[in-house]
């Protein structure tokens, strides 16, 4: 909106920039509440079933999400340099990739529904794994959701080089979502088991 | 300026259909960051009035148990549990925050910075509507089966989150997703101020040409996007508790409601200086421009918010010190909390060295800005009471916390809501406001508060518990005596609410016949008072050059005694 800009002193960078900035801060706020409230009721819950005897090592899904940060890096420095083509291709492999964590994740949680009787209110184990893990995959799925509107607006040619910035906070989004998916991964499925 | 609007139809409650803009994107779906703000201000006025008419009912159900309220009716135990508890939500959440933050900040960052609009004009619009949304909700609550919350504004569970114990289920619920929603919103405008105050500043403005109030809203909107994440994790862990079957704060099956204890006041004791700096700011513009001179010691001042915004996220469980928390950790809380009165007490003797010396207009603004400063004293003092654990064990939950708290939160929210509006009045509008009226108003509001809240102290000391219905349950709460210190408060808020109509009639008139506001009434140096009054759509014909601070007042050698930021020399 404004076109000024301060030629006097210390600017962090385009609105946009800042903007994303400011929401992922907020956001590891967020997380990390959930992360402290599991690490805080690890074994407290009162009734079964535990972690250790329901969760696996998540190997698959966290191999798509963390290569998928590779992808969507790949694909940015390809919208920069005008290299459309492959744009695309690479930013459908991280939407793919992206879909795939989510096709895991819910295969993981029909296990624990169906065979383990794990719901939300089971106990308390339930109650945190569920909100933390969920709340990520929400995320997940925002991240694809954005990824895939992007996506179509370039297959109408509606994306070249001039937008990479903007392109780019979708991409910080993602980092971030991977990062946090790291953190998941520590707390409930190295320490929590 | 040839679209500069007559004053009267800046009232978003106006319908004056005569420019090119149509009524509804004019004054409902604004994407301008000085209507957002006057709605903002609106809305959070209007929530101020049901707040105080919650106080009203039950101050008069304390001082005369039983009694038929005017306008009201009986007060059942629910009712007062509802009331109570509201009250305390509306005021801080609902007031507080929209008029202080969200009012002053849309309306002054822009025009302070010297920028047409805020970096994300229509997030700022949704802010406002999800803002809006969130107090339909609240104020809904009060029509569901079981009615509005009553388990205090604080939430513990299990009052929150068992049914059988609050007996509002749904309006429990409704507590939690109101408080959810207004946060996000207030997330929204938060971002849009940083970036704004980042990004958009005129040519020529450094970081430490910035006025301080715009600094204060930066850094309290900071705190804000640090503290409020978990709080909003906090309530979706409530929400889940209570429609959900989920077992975040339910002991029985091994969860802690100690948990929702932190999360709240992790966010909780920021949140006091979220609404506290904007208010400072607010008296940190007044000052200088009643006293004629330069603000003292302006980075020093900047430095120490910084190092209070840090602070503050270290002193949350010393709301905590009767909840069972190691006697060790309470003693880590008191020192922290013990620390933070050093950065609010170097602000009082900032203004107060500010005002040394000067040339002292008493106008309305000046005095609602001195009357903060006296009035937060109090309550930073009693605050060194109860952030000390062995007085607070004493204290906790006793009508000292009460009027401590309220001689922090009527300072901020109400003595520097008033500063403000007064001081930029000629700017929103266009119009200057009687000053006589303004000052009858002023001590009309000022004498009675401190009626109200002295004696609470005492009643405190006694022993008063917070919380309870009807004192002539327990004889030893029910001596004549605070009876009658009861009867006498509860005058005092009459008198005080009576005397806010003063200042309504005094908007009304002063928007109809009040004298014609110039560019800077003033002699003010920021750069809103470079503009006209009230400011036209885009701001400025032509976007302003800063050439020095914002404080240059009584320069020596030059004729007039004071220096607009945009004058090159």
């Amino acid at each position: 909106m404004s076109a000024t800009a301060a030629t006097g002193g210390f600017v962090p960078g385009d609105r946009g920039r800042v903007g994303m900035a400011c929401l992922i801060f907020t956001e590891s706020a967020f997380f990390s509440i959930f992360l402290v409230a599991y690490l805080f009721y690890i074994g407290k819950s009162a009734t079964g079933p535990q972690p250790a005897q329901v969760l696996d090592l998540p190997v698959l899904a966290t191999v798509c999400l963390l290569s998928s940060s590779g992808t969507i890096a790949v694909a940015l420095k390809s919208l920069g340099s005008g290299h459309i083509a492959r744009f695309l291709v690479a930013w459908g492999l991280t939407i793919a990739l992206g879909v795939a964590f989510l096709g895991f994740t819910a295969q993981e949680w029909q296990r624990l529904i169906t065979v383990d009787g794990l719901t939300l209110r089971t106990n308390l184990f339930g109650t945190t794994f569920y909100s933390l893990v969920g709340f990520h995959a929400a995320h997940v799925l925002l991240g694809v959701l954005m990824m895939t509107s992007v996506a179509l607006l370039a297959l109408t040619g509606r994306v070249n080089s001039e937008h990479a910035p903007r392109v780019e906070l979708v991409g910080w989004y993602w980092h971030f979502v991977d990062a946090v998916w790291l953190a998941v991964l520590t707390v409930v499925y190295v320490l929590g088991r | 300026m040839a679209e500069a609007v007559p004053a009267g139809s800046q009232d978003p409650h106006g319908g004056h259909g005569h420019h090119e803009q149509s009524f509804w994107s004019k004054y409902v779906f604004s994407t301008d960051h000085k209507m957002i703000a006057m709605q903002y201000m609106f809305t959070g006025m209007a929530m101020g009035m049901i707040g105080a008419f919650m106080a009203y009912a039950f101050r008069m159900q304390l001082a005369f148990p039983g009694m038929e309220v005017p306008l009201y009716g009986l007060v059942s135990p629910a009712n007062y549990n509802s009331l109570v508890t509201n009250h305390g939500t509306i005021m801080i959440f609902w007031v507080a925050m929209p008029v202080l933050l969200a009012g002053f900040g849309n309306f002054l960052i822009p025009l302070m910075i010297g920028c047409d609009d805020m970096v994300f004009p229509r997030i700022n619009r949704l802010s406002y509507q999800i803002f809006l949304l969130s107090a339909i909700v609240l104020l809904a609550s009060f029509f569901v089966p079981g009615g509005a919350f009553g388990g205090a504004w604080t939430a513990y569970p299990p009052l929150s989150s068992e049914a059988q114990y609050s007996l509002t289920p749904m309006g429990s619920s409704f507590w939690v997703v109101a408080v959810a929603l207004e946060f996000v919103a207030f997330l929204m405008g938060g971002i849009n101020f940083v970036t704004t105050a980042m990004n958009s500043r005129a040519p020529g403005m450094k970081m430490y040409d910035i006025p301080i109030v715009v600094w204060m809203i930066v850094i309290a909107s900071i705190l804000f996007m640090a503290s409020v994440g978990p709080l909003i994790a906090g309530a979706i862990m409530l929400f889940f508790d209570q429609n959900l079957g989920t077992a975040f704060y339910d002991p029985s099956r091994g969860g802690d409601p100690i948990l929702w204890q932190h999360l709240f006041w992790f966010f909780g004791h920021p949140e006091v200086y979220v609404v506290l700096l904007p208010a400072l700011g607010v008296t940190a513009e007044i000052i200088p421009v009643f006293a004629r001179k330069k603000f003292f010691a302006y980075k020093t001042v900047l430095y120490t918010v910084f190092a209070t915004g840090v602070l503050s996220f270290t002193v949350w469980a010393h709301h905590q010190f009767i909840a069972g928390i190691d006697p060790r950790m309470a003693n880590i809380f008191t020192v922290t909390t013990l620390l933070i009165s050093v950065p609010i007490a170097e602000m009082c003797f900032v203004y107060i060295a500010t005002l040394w010396g000067g040339s002292i207009t008493l106008s309305t603004p000046m005095l609602w800005a001195l009357a903060f400063v006296a009035e937060f004293l109090i309550g930073g003092v009693t605050g060194i009471f109860l952030g000390a654990s062995g007085a607070d064990i004493y204290m906790h939950d006793t009508y000292f916390v009460l009027a401590h708290f309220h001689y922090t939160f009527y300072p901020i929210a109400i003595v520097g809501t008033f500063a403000g509006f007064t001081f930029w009045f000629p700017k929103m509008f266009g119009r200057m406001m009687d000053d006589r009226l303004g000052k009858i108003h002023f001590w009309g509001s000022i004498i009675p508060f401190n009626c109200i809240f002295i004696p609470l102290f005492v009643l405190g000391m006694a022993g008063q518990h917070r919380r309870i219905f009807d004192f002539n349950a327990y004889p030893d709460l029910a001596l004549p005596w605070m009876q009658h210190t009861r009867e006498f408060v509860t005058i005092a808020l009459l008198v005080m609410l009576a005397f806010q109509l003063v200042f309504f009639y005094n908007v009304w008139k002063s928007l109809r016949k009040g004298e014609k506001a110039s560019k800077n009434p003033w002699k003010s140096n920021t750069l809103e008072w470079t503009t006209e009054s009230p400011p036209g759509h885009g701001n400025w014909a032509e976007l302003p050059t800063v050439y020095r601070g914002p404080y240059e007042y009584s320069v020596p050698d030059r004729e007039e005694d004071y220096w607009p930021q945009n004058q090159p020399s």
